[in-house]
């Protein structure tokens, strides 16, 4: 048996790279052996998609897209498909974890500099990814056809209208309709299934393939390929199979138990996850008291909000996306792990990431003056993040790296 | 910093829990989806005094009987009204008023109640179900305390209930309430005086309600512990197979660390 499967693998290997594929990313892929708790998140997206992908198929089943059927089939799929309300739940809580780790991943990359030579790349592709991500949860975020799935898509969609001469006749081309109806929905719903996650899944080969052409960062910052052993192995490198898929179960198994204690004890996390408003039907007469997007997007929804002029908001908040893709080239600093870069650089980011909590904070609040104050203010200490690491990060004080990794 | 600090105040500032659109403290209540009696009671109330208007479309009679233990006889004697003999237990909670005659009739198709304890919360529908009051100048002679503005809907309940008479109190909003030295009147300057809602009086004004005040806040209760089940059927199945859920995943993660311990023994 043990050689006729021997002989199987042999045929295959002649025909497809069946062996070297699975020892160039995993068997012999080199990663550095002091990954610590912020490079599981990296498997954990991984792990999210295939559970976004998979629940998606079962809902697809079930969902009905039309603007008459689209929510009563939601509620079919809570009430009547057996175990269904664990499908959805799985989809939605998905939906929200999965920005939760993508953000903690993008975290880890500004903090251990995996962006900077020669991984510029991957943090371009990252980047891709993340607005595709964006483009994906939009899209699905109207297919329950709730009240505020209705309302948010509007205001989404008005932003377009702000591009000067076009910009009324681009937003009714996304709609295919004077206003959101039916005709929205069944394209959106194409998009949500088909158009985004293929591209989404080829832009997520591409980011790993790069990460494998040039191997893994580490917290050190330290490349493991320059001190290699006789065997042309790298002196810190560990194989990624067994090593980091044992270890990488582990951090699935972390991660599981609070994802599913989301999923099956507090599904809609207190109305950030699934709204309130979004268990009424959308309706153009009855216009939710308060419109606000999901608390993933409600960063830029304050960046927006904090300027009057509706292009010049718009702008703003397109400028705050972009300006994450120049990263690497805003920092200009050699070193890579933020254990050796300056105390500015460090107060620097860790600012930077509690203004883009607090942003997030606002985002979800009514707009008083005291309130959009502190967006206005936070709004320039966000771009402040930026113009700060540009014209420091020559300077810096910074301490010596070791040649090898440490403990 | 300073700013910081008045930011950081307000981040941390206690919210009362208020119903949006009104300035109505909501009232606590201890719901318990799990008591049967209470679901069944609920289940009748509901029947018997919303389901002229309101429907629970997503819900049907075969689910409701299943869950709330209960009899195909005793469905078809208690909860499907005489003159819908035909609904059998796949059919679902509609009323028997269409939309367009709801529409004549009311002005506005009175809401599915299937999620209204989702869209809402067990506390707002507990006061709303307490807040009528009497008001001639308001629709159906009445007003709720949660809809300042009207809602165009009568007090069901009032028969049980009674009719409650409210207090409203002169505020002055957005300003500081100063004394006219000239007219000696009080007025709000830099905001505008607005009437709102105070408490209710302990007597009901009309005919007496053939409830007391304690037996319409329980039979209140068991109406929301109704909706509340409504709203999701499937909430206790989903938390007894999460505490499962839960045990296998502890176990799992446990083995999946002994395993990782075991592999990286020889990584130096």
């Amino acid at each position: 048996m043990s050689s006729a499967l021997a002989n199987l693998r042999i045929w295959i290997d002649d025909r497809f790279p069946m062996t070297k594929m699975w020892d160039d990313h995993m068997a012999k892929y080199y990663a550095p052996k002091n990954f610590n708790f912020w490079y599981y998140f990296g498997s954990l997206a991984l792990l999210v998609l295939v559970n976004q992908i998979i629940t998606g198929i079962l809902l697809t089943m079930n969902y009905k897209p039309g603007a008459a059927t689209a929510f009563a089939s939601v509620e079919y799929i809570m009430r009547e498909v057996p175990n269904g309300y664990i499908i959805r739940y799985l989809h939605a809580v998905g939906a929200s974890a999965f920005f939760i780790v993508v953000y903690l991943h993008m975290f880890r990359g500004l903090m251990y500099g995996s962006y900077k030579k020669p991984r510029e790349l991957i943090w371009i592709l990252g980047m891709l990814i993340y607005v595709c991500l964006m483009a994906e949860a939009f899209l699905g975020y109207l297919l329950p056809w709730g009240n505020m799935s209705l309302w948010g898509g509007k205001v989404i969609i008005n932003l377009f209208s702000a591009i000067p001469w076009i910009g009324d006749d681009i937003s009714q081309w996304i709609r295919g309709d004077f206003s959101i109806s039916d005709t929205t929905l069944n394209r959106f719903f194409a998009f949500h299934v088909i158009a985004v996650p293929l591209i989404l899944m080829v832009l997520v080969v591409m980011h790993i393939l790069a990460l494998h052409e040039v191997g893994s960062n580490n917290p050190d910052g330290v490349e493991i390929k320059k001190k290699k052993g006789a065997d042309g192995i790298p002196l810190d490198g560990i194989p990624f199979h067994p090593y980091y898929t044992v270890k990488d179960i582990f951090g699935v198994g972390v991660f599981m138990t609070i994802f599913l204690a989301v999923v099956f004890f507090i599904p809609d996390f207190f109305g950030l996850f699934i709204e309130h408003d979004n268990n009424v039907p959308a309706s153009h007469l009855a216009t939710p008291e308060h419109i606000k997007p999901l608390w993933y997007f409600t960063p830029f929804y304050a960046i927006l909000r904090a300027v009057d002029w509706k292009l010049g908001g718009v702008m703003v908040m397109a400028a705050s996306i972009i300006v994450l893709f120049f990263v690497p080239w805003l920092d200009r600093n050699p070193i890579k792990s933020i254990r050796y870069r300056s105390t500015l650089f460090k107060i620097n980011l860790m600012t930077f990431a509690l203004v883009f909590i607090v942003l997030g904070y606002l985002g979800m609040q009514k707009p008083t003056p005291v309130f959009k104050m502190a967006t206005q203010v936070l709004t320039i200490a966000y771009f402040g993040f930026f113009v700060i690491l540009f014209l420091t990060s020559l300077k810096e004080k910074t301490k010596p790296v070791p040649d090898r990794v440490t403990k | 910093m300073k700013r910081l600090a008045i930011l950081l105040s307000l981040l941390c500032s206690p919210v009362m829990l208020y119903a949006s659109g009104s300035n109505v403290p909501l009232l606590k209540v201890k719901t318990d989806i799990g008591d049967m009696n209470s679901l069944q009671r609920g289940a009748k109330y509901f029947v018997n005094y919303c389901m002229g208007c309101h429907s629970l479309k997503y819900s049907s009679y075969g689910r409701i009987a299943k869950d709330l233990e209960l009899q195909e006889d005793q469905v078809q004697k208690d909860l499907i009204v005489s003159w819908e003999r035909e609904k059998r237990l796949s059919s679902y909670m509609t009323t028997a008023m269409t939309k367009k005659q709801s529409e004549v009739m009311l002005g506005k198709a009175p809401p599915d109640l299937s999620l209204i304890v989702k869209s809402k919360s067990t506390r707002w529908l507990y006061t709303f179900l307490k807040s009528f009051y009497s008001d001639p100048s308001g629709d159906y002679g009445v007003g709720n305390a949660l809809y300042p503005t009207g809602m165009g809907m009568p007090h069901a309940l009032v028969g049980l209930q009674g009719l409650q008479e409210a207090v409203f109190i002169e505020k002055c909003e957005g300003g500081e309430l100063v004394v006219n030295a000239k007219t000696k009147k009080k007025e709000c300057k830099g905001g505008n005086m607005a009437s709102r809602f105070s408490h209710f009086k302990k007597k009901t004004i009309g005919p007496k309600g053939s409830m007391t005040a304690s037996q319409y806040d329980l039979m209140v209760r068991d109406l929301v512990t109704f909706l509340e089940y409504v709203s999701e059927p499937a909430k206790l199945e989903r938390q007894r197979i999460g505490v499962w859920v839960m045990l296998f995943m502890i176990l799992f993660t446990a083995m999946a660390y002994l395993l990782k311990k075991e592999y990286w023994r020889d990584v130096h």
